[in-house]
């Protein structure tokens, strides 16, 4: 059964995944991609904004060229893709367990070989509690920018926004792109955690950001039809005396992301919690190796950051898994893993970065001391 | 700093990140203005400019930093700034007018000839303008850079202008 | 009017789309064949997608991606269909699920 035996099997299609099945597709190897989605591209062709990065690596591009890019070099490298296709399980003789998705709807349960395996799986979005947070009308601000930007429908007209990190910057700033006015954005830290040029574009386009704000509750029949907010003090706790209501049909939470592990602890992979990298993520080496040799992490289930490092681990983990056969050599393999750590550690730099950084390098030093005990 | 608590810059924190344009050089005519305060890893404006006034360097984390005697208030790293922060602003466009370029990513486009209502970095209106001039070429990539005539004591402030539709601005 | 972004900045004019009809509660609603059936009903204003099992309370969009199940739907006589995830056919019987669901056979 050729088509259940691979040497690369990549989990998740987003852009650690397509990175990743690239590299190793390039260096010989034949990849599978399996994604559970009916198209791969993970978040990217909901990211309609320019990436910040190097101008030399595609900074100043969008999320959805990206997006499309990848695809292309996918089919040019005959990367393999399953779509609409989940994997289910992950076992020790580095089986696949997949629930193979068909054009025509049908499913049914595969299991892989796989010499190597690469987690992708990318993330999911917090939630935050407050009364009436179950209403319909409450989200996450990714749904709500999958809907505006992927299934061009708006979910509704008149949003609050929760969070300031750059999610809840980017989106506020993209549901006033797709019509949608927003009325408020609240953050319950003193400063706004994302950065100052995606905070000046909404501020500029008439969002009042309130730092040390919290939403109390979001009310309605069958629906948001207002929501309250109020002023917190330094122990978070609301104060009631500042509430005020808000006319808003839509409440968007955008509270950060954890990585979606399932897979790696099915498969015993040794973890870290940082609350930096979201939660819980599996140790790595520089390679992108987990503890569980043969397994290779890449993206934000390698701890959460931005596509644009996502793309870059995506490439370590490709060719780390490529060398790790034999089709790439040694010192081949480190040159192109030093040029990907060189731009890695420039992507991690300034205020927003240097803890990302200081995070990441923690988990490989655990990584170390876990495979020397 | 208001750019961490409201989300948009004073001038004062702008004067105080070294970015901005002397008295002089505006006398000159159209300058860019790089409202970049923080260190993030970002550098397409220093290749978007033709006349090497913005350098980063590296690390790109640097802010950029602009030469105002190389840079010729083109425009062309309007478009190109991912994080929508450069602006051109012309102290001597006419007679008591100056005008303000901005990126500008939201449909409908206003028309040459609108009077608009134009607004500073915190969104509030500030004077009517006249927009003056719409550039979308391909090579700007979906970024529209709109150009808005104020009377020149407001080109400082001016930022951007009232959406079509934004509360406020109607329905 | 439907609540559709059909021309955008940088997205552009939606490319042209085959319509079809569904039926939603028994009545007719237009659709694009292939949407997401989640988008379809957004698109008429039509927000909730099920209600609780203990104490029907509402529920709609929540995660977008399949993660999440609020918008859980019965599809064509089968209970507890991600509509964010499904697309839409033409002719498709769409019924807003309540608690579990029941199968078009009459069972829960």
């Amino acid at each position: 059964m050729a088509q259940n035996k691979w040497e690369v099997v990549v989990v998740g299609g987003g852009p650690a995944g397509l990175s990743a099945a690239i590299e190793a597709a390039k260096s010989g190897c034949r990849t599978l991609v399996v994604d559970a989605n009916e198209t791969a591209g993970g978040q990217l062709f909901k990211q309609i904004h320019k990436f910040f990065g190097s101008s030399a690596h595609r900074a100043g591009v969008r999320g959805i060229d990206i997006g499309g890019e990848l695809l292309a070099e996918c089919e040019k490298q005959g990367v393999e893709v399953w779509l609409n296709s989940v994997a289910i399980g992950l076992f020790k003789e580095k089986t696949v367990a997949v629930e193979r998705g068909f054009d025509n709807g049908a499913k049914s349960v595969v299991v892989l070989e796989a010499d190597r395996i690469v987690l992708a799986s990318g993330a999911s979005e917090n939630a935050v509690r407050f009364r009436g947070w179950t209403l319909p009308g409450v989200m996450g601000a990714g749904a709500a920018q999958t809907m505006i930007n992927v299934n061009r429908v708006l979910p509704g007209k008149n949003v609050l926004m929760i969070g300031s990190g750059n999610v809840g910057l980017i989106v506020s700033y993209q549901l006033m792109q797709a019509g949608a006015d927003v009325k408020a954005l609240v953050e319950a830290a003193p400063k706004i955690g994302g950065y100052a040029v995606h905070a000046s574009k909404i501020a500029r386009a008439g969002v009042p950001i309130h730092t040390g704000h919290t939403v109390l509750e979001a009310r309605g029949d069958r629906r948001v039809e207002e929501a309250d907010i109020c002023a917190v003090d330094e122990k978070w706790q609301p104060l009631l005396e500042t509430k005020k209501t808000l006319a808003v049909d839509t409440v968007t939470i955008a509270a950060g992301l954890k990585p979606l592990v399932e897979l790696a602890m099915m498969h015993d992979c040794q973890m870290m919690f940082h609350p930096v990298l979201g939660g819980w993520a599996p140790l790595h080496d520089a390679k992108m190796e987990t503890t569980s040799p043969g397994i290779y992490v890449a993206g934000d289930i390698s701890g959460v950051e931005e596509a644009n490092t996502a793309l870059e681990e995506g490439k370590l983990a490709g060719i780390s898994a490529a060398e790790s056969l034999g089709k790439i050599g040694e010192a081949d393999a480190d040159r192109i893993r030093s040029e990907i750590w060189g731009r890695l550690d420039g992507l991690r730099l300034g205020p927003h970065g240097v803890m990302r950084m200081q995070a990441k390098s923690e988990q490989i030093d655990h990584y170390k001391s876990a495979q020397s005990a | 700093m208001s750019v961490e608590n409201e989300g948009y810059l004073t001038i004062e924190e702008l004067k105080a990140a070294g970015q901005y344009p002397s008295g002089a050089r505006f006398q000159e005519g159209p300058v860019a203005v790089i409202e970049c305060v923080q260190e993030i890893p970002c550098n397409p404006c220093e290749t978007a400019c033709r006349f090497g006034a913005i350098r980063v360097g590296e690390p790109i984390t640097n802010l950029p930093k602009a030469d105002e005697g190389k840079c010729t208030g083109c425009g062309l790293c309007v478009a190109r700034c991912p994080g929508l922060a450069i602006f051109i602003v012309d102290k001597t466009y006419g007679e008591g007018l100056g005008a303000v370029s901005f990126p500008y990513e939201y449909f409908p486009l206003p028309s040459e000839g609108d009077e608009v209502t134009a607004v500073d970095r915190a969104g509030r209106g500030v004077c009517a303008g006249t927009v003056v001039k719409i550039l979308a070429p391909e090579s700007f990539d979906r970024t529209p850079v709109v150009t808005v005539a104020v009377p020149v004591g407001k080109a400082e402030d001016v930022r951007g202008i009232e959406r079509a539709g934004q509360a406020g601005g109607q329905s | 009017m439907e609540n559709r972004v059909e021309n955008h900045v940088v997205l552009g004019m939606e490319p042209p789309q085959n319509l079809v009809e569904i039926t939603v509660d028994g009545k007719p609603v237009r659709a694009r064949e292939g949407e997401k059936i989640l988008a379809a009903l957004l698109a008429q204003g039509i927000i909730v997608n099920r209600y609780t099992v203990k104490r029907g309370e509402p529920r709609g969009l929540f995660c977008g991606i399949g993660q999440c199940t609020d918008c859980a739907m019965v599809v064509d006589g089968k209970p507890n269909v991600r509509t964010c995830m499904t697309p839409v056919r033409a002719g498709m019987v769409i019924e807003t699920q309540h608690g579990l669901g029941r199968r078009a056979n009459g069972t829960e």
